[in-house]
């Protein structure tokens, strides 16, 4: 699985890419997570509002710090 | 809702717990309607202060309006985070796409009052409009009107200075947004924005659309209200307390000969002054508010605020990514006549 946190160093960005690690990790998932600060590579995605959560190509969720029960859904994960 | 009365057993308890902050708002009310009465009475039978004095007043001033803009806060932050969540720049800029100048320009500063925008993602949002092919002149009007008409702002102009003011601020504001945005819109500045912001090619947005149940949107309303209350209280009481000072021993029209009606260029002063200054609107409309007691003129005290809100320096430095220089003081100096213009028009008219 491909995680990608896209986010301009706001506080929530760094926030969301902490959460997502934690869960990652708590789970014992195997994932290549990156955090994406490029902005022209976070427009690519077509998104506006950081900060966005990124899974194999496809924007979950945008400009908005999911909570931890949304991020394991988003994950995939029961 | 249907889902509310099929919901399952276990998730009853948990929903119970979503509407809290709904059964909340019926006791806010009671609190606002009787505070009046009851902050007199504390301070007149409880603590027994002599009426009219200097400390009296202050107090009575303090303990009011506190709780007042507090409880007003709480509940329009949490109805306007509701709102909030039926609107997102990527609908707005879906909405503005093709849209003419003026009319555009007349959608982008309403939606700019609505959709959900954080001066830290200027730059995702300046380039997502600019890319699809929306007007700059329409860009700027959202750009003015985003930070400008906000709900703290709003709520502190009602609850200190009453609903006419608070209605003052946010039409001219919105026309503000609306014929800066204009103007910016003739004067073809397009050579000004950084080239390679008009390389970036961005992907359709991918997102699947998520169903947002009712459920969700009241968590939304509540988490603006933990966000945004939990960040301003603390510099709405400062502001009401040095307000409270200043409306119990500030002599009367102190204010007046350097923020009152004939001291002409006390607007043009005010503008320059609140257009690098960044505050938020929490700390100094309540000061404001009391020197508009001591002589200061409502047109003046207005063009403050907006300039102070609707303009300033941090954002200025982040849209420096994106635009050259010639293209942020053209979008500053359009707007700040345009603030100086309600300044004057409202100092002439009262």
């Amino acid at each position: 699985m491909k995680i990608e946190i896209l986010g301009v160093g706001c506080a929530k960005c760094h926030k969301l890419e902490e959460m997502v690690r934690e869960t990652v990790k708590a789970q014992g998932l195997s994932a290549d997570i990156s955090k994406v600060e490029d902005i022209k590579k976070i427009m690519s995605y077509g998104v506006m509002t950081t900060p966005a959560l990124v899974v194999d190509g496809e924007v979950k969720v945008a400009g908005k710090l999911p909570s931890s029960e949304d991020i394991k859904k988003l994950l995939g994960i029961k | 809702m249907a889902e509310c009365c099929t919901t399952l057993p276990e998730n009853e308890q948990d929903n119970k717990k979503k509407y809290i902050p709904l059964v909340l708002i019926p006791l806010a009310v009671v609190v606002y309607v009787f505070l009046e009465q009851g902050v007199n009475f504390f301070v007149d039978h409880v603590l027994k202060l002599e009426k009219g004095a200097h400390l009296t007043e202050a107090i009575r001033f303090f303990l009011y309006d506190t709780p007042k803009v507090l409880i007003l806060l709480t509940v329009i932050v949490f109805v306007v985070g509701i709102i909030r969540s039926y609107f997102s720049p990527e609908k707005t800029r879906k909405a503005l796409e093709g849209k003419p100048l003026f009319v555009g320009n007349i959608m982008a500063a309403c939606l700019g009052i609505v959709t959900p925008f954080c001066s830290c993602s200027a730059i995702p949002l300046f380039i997502g409009f600019v890319e699809s092919g929306i007007p700059l002149g329409v860009t700027f009007s959202f750009l003015v009107a985003a930070p400008m008409i906000n709900e703290v702002a709003l709520v502190l102009l009602f609850g200190l200075f009453g609903w006419k003011t608070a209605l003052l601020y946010a039409s001219t504001g919105l026309l503000i947004a609306i014929f800066s945005g204009w103007v910016i819109g003739r004067l073809k500045v397009e050579r000004f924005v950084e080239e390679w912001v008009y390389e970036i090619k961005s992907g359709d947005f991918q997102m699947v659309e998520q169903k947002i149940t009712f459920h969700e949107r009241i968590q939304a309303g509540y988490a603006a209200v933990v966000d945004i209350v939990s960040k301003v209280w603390i510099y709405i009481v400062a502001g009401i307390a040095v307000g409270a000072v200043i409306h119990g021993y500030v002599p009367e029209n102190f204010m007046a000969s350097l923020m009152g009606k004939d001291a002409w260029w006390s607007v043009p002063l005010a503008v320059a002054i609140g257009v690098p200054l960044y505050s938020n609107a929490a700390g100094f409309i309540p000061i404001l508010q009391a020197l508009l007691g001591k002589g200061a003129a409502l047109g003046t005290a207005l063009a403050f605020m907006m300039s102070t809100i609707g303009l300033s320096l941090p954002e200025m430095i982040i849209l420096k990514k994106v635009m050259k220089l010639p293209l942020i003081v053209i979008f500053v100096s359009v707007v700040a006549v345009g603030i100086m213009i309600v300044g004057f028009l409202f100092n002439w008219v009262y």
